[in-house]
């Protein structure tokens, strides 16, 4: 192909402007601060800098009261069920004392009541996330306003976050969740239309409800809990959750790390505390 | 020169019909594997590395070993090593091929590997292993290749394969390190979280790498009228004696800070593969089986005595060979899993079809290693007594 002069600077002039209007469409999403999956704001979404939670467990009293959250959760977002540990996928769970502060619980004399306490773990949505530092596709990245989020299209199942999650937060799907055990009963009991299922082979974990957050409502483990999860902006002095933080005693899972998880227990129960 | 690869004895073809029967059973399990997931593995939510990773970890190793060849060759001009250098340079392209077949079939998503690529993210140690990976697999095959046609036409290679064999020396030591670094740098795995794990990783690789190239140039002369040098088996088997002590006394160095500091993090994995943790021990007796071989071998290495004897030489690059295999392609990466993030203990078993999906891949390796050895035991024979031109 050849051109003259003229024609050059035509096209020039032309691929220019278009350069700058790219331009502003991009710094223009950017003041917006629209995440991925948005095309325009939902003035009913939850807004915050650093979105986290309290654990209060001493508010978490019978069986029921945990399996309450952990349905919760799981039944939205069609988390399968496969049967065995080996190839379980789990969100939010439930667990002792000594398994979910591993670091701090090397103790004998410890309170009785505290080592049969049972703490709900989920995805601590960290503010230096291991994860995502260590994804080799951006397939988990975290969000402005603090959710670790997981594309489990993106994702090309090579478990390296696994490594890195010094929470265990994360599951693969070992098997189809999409299929069936060998008495052909399905691993998603009842599926939930309004969320996507996902495929073999790739990683998943709580994403912290953020088709929730966009609709306007709270995390679903936090709405089922009868107050004893409240959910709210870290970097808002004013909000619930640091309201709590500075007058109770809280505790974070693994904080010699530095991953600054965004999930604080309260232990509370006993007079002495 | 590819032609040469298409004649051979009976027994040369014998052999690659062995090899192609073992890949494709296992190419039948990797279809099980990949219809029904990896759930066909014996990997869990707790243990999510192993066979595979661990196999791939090694391999680099067995890759980056090549330089201990062409660093005395080319920087130090060292002659002995002109006819065996091309056998190290050859074993990293194989081991490269499986390294990366083992990434592959580790994957939840194989067809999505692009995505590596099409989404470049620099803070992944995991990018960059697949580049620095790539580029010396690339590396490799081009210098291989061209010094070996220049040999055989009988003149000097090209000048611009010089810089190239320059760039594959730090490129080799990079690719180790890189790989050491996937496991070096995540918090909450005590047993990965150590400064001198790119130190052990290079250690270990330069005594496990260089001790297999004595078999297979041992394995070569007895096949072929190709003979890489006694002289330079010989002072390979130096390299692998020093390099395995240096593994060791890195070794040590990890038990002393894990127990001397008596933090219960830093023991648990070693008390997990050395004695057991909690009523498990699967891996007790293979732990002790590559420490027991590890002995042997410097022992009979280190008299240099008992090493001139090629029969022992032999037997104790078989050995250390072994024991390095135990070390680093499985406990390295199991004991990284056990105790799991919550200080429980899920124990991990290869199952049989991963088992033989792992067998396969060593088959494609051995494979394209007998390829590139057919040529160049063939170009070797041909310019037998012609005078070295590089």
């Amino acid at each position: 192909m050849s051109m003259n002069r003229r024609q050059f600077l035509k096209i020039a002039g032309v691929s220019t402007v278009l350069g700058i209007g790219g331009g502003t469409v991009v710094t223009g999403l950017r003041r917006t601060g629209l995440e991925a999956s948005q095309v325009s704001p939902d003035p009913r979404a939850l807004k915050a800098k650093r979105w986290g939670f309290v654990v209060d467990v001493s508010k978490l009293k019978t069986d029921e009261d945990y399996q309450k959250c952990v349905d919760a959760c799981h039944g939205i977002h069609n988390v399968p069920d496969i049967g065995n540990p080996k190839d379980e996928v789990k969100w939010i769970w439930k667990d002792t004392y000594e398994r979910t502060f591993p670091t701090t619980s090397e103790d004998e004399h410890m309170n009785k009541e505290l080592k049969e306490k049972k703490f709900l773990l989920f995805c601590n949505h960290c503010a230096q996330p291991a994860c995502v530092r260590v994804c080799p596709t951006k397939a988990t990245f975290k969000r402005q306003d603090g959710v670790v989020m997981q594309d489990m299209h993106r994702c090309i199942g090579c478990r390296f976050c696994m490594a890195a999650c010094p929470f265990g937060a994360r599951s693969f799907n070992y098997r189809d969740p999409r299929g069936v055990d060998a008495s052909g009963r399905p691993f998603i009991r009842k599926e939930n239309p309004q969320f996507p299922t996902r495929m073999i082979g790739v990683v998943e974990k709580c994403t912290m409800c953020y088709e929730r957050l966009a609709i306007g409502q709270q995390p679903a483990c936090a709405e089922a809990s009868n107050g004893a999860i409240l959910f709210g902006d870290l970097d808002d002095p004013n909000s619930e959750v640091r309201k709590v933080i500075s007058s109770t005693f809280t505790i974070r899972r693994k904080p010699e790390l530095g991953t600054q998880p965004s999930i604080y227990y309260v232990i509370g129960g006993t007079e002495h505390a | 020169m590819l032609e040469k690869a298409l004649v051979g004895s009976k027994r040369y073809w014998l052999w690659l019909g062995v090899l192609i029967a073992i890949i494709g059973v296992a190419f039948i399990q990797y279809l099980r594997q990949y219809g029904y997931g990896l759930g066909l593995t014996g990997l869990s939510r707790d243990v999510s590395w192993g066979l595979y990773i661990g196999q791939f970890t090694f391999l680099v190793g067995v890759a980056a070993s090549a330089v201990m060849l062409v660093i005395p060759y080319y920087l130090h001009d060292f002659k002995k090593f002109s006819k065996i250098v091309i056998l190290g340079e050859f074993l990293a392209v194989s081991a490269v091929i499986m390294c990366i077949l083992f990434i592959f079939v580790d994957m939840g998503q194989p067809t999505r590997i692009m995505n590596v690529v099409l989404n470049p993210t620099p803070n992944s140690v995991m990018f960059w292993d697949f580049i620095v990976l790539s580029g010396y697999l690339i590396l490799n095959i081009v210098i291989g290749w061209t010094t070996l046609a220049a040999d055989r036409k009988g003149v000097r290679p090209p000048q611009w394969v010089k810089p190239l064999i320059y760039l594959s020396i730090p490129w080799a030591v990079s690719i180790h390190t890189v790989t050491a670094f996937l496991y070096a740098g995540i918090p909450g795995r005590h047993f990965w979280l150590t400064a001198v794990m790119a130190a052990r990783f290079l250690a270990s690789a330069f005594a496990g790498g260089p001790a297999l190239l004595i078999i297979l140039a041992l394995l070569v002369r007895r096949f072929s009228k190709f003979d890489p040098g006694q002289e330079a088996i010989q002072a390979v088997g130096k390299i692998v004696t020093y390099a395995m002590f240096a593994n060791v006394f890195l070794l040590g160095l990890e038990f002393f800070t894990a127990f001397y500091s008596n933090i219960p993090g830093h023991m648990h994995p070693f008390k997990y593969l050395y004695t057991g943790l909690e009523g498990h021990g699967k891996l007790v007796p293979l732990m002790w089986t590559s420490s027991v071989m590890a002995l042997v071998s410097l022992v009979l290495l280190v008299f240099p005595g008992l090493r001139r004897n090629e029969n022992i030489l032999a037997f104790a690059c078989i050995s250390l060979f072994i024991s390095l295999w135990i070390d680093k392609g499985f406990g390295l990466i199991i004991g990284g899993f056990i105790p799991n993030m919550f200080e429980g203990v899920t124990e991990y078993w290869p199952t049989g079809p991963e088992s033989m999906i792992t067998l396969g891949v060593w088959a494609v390796g051995f494979l394209v290693l007998t390829v590139l050895y057919k040529v160049a035991v063939s170009v070797r024979e041909e310019t037998a007594g012609m005078p070295d031109n590089h």
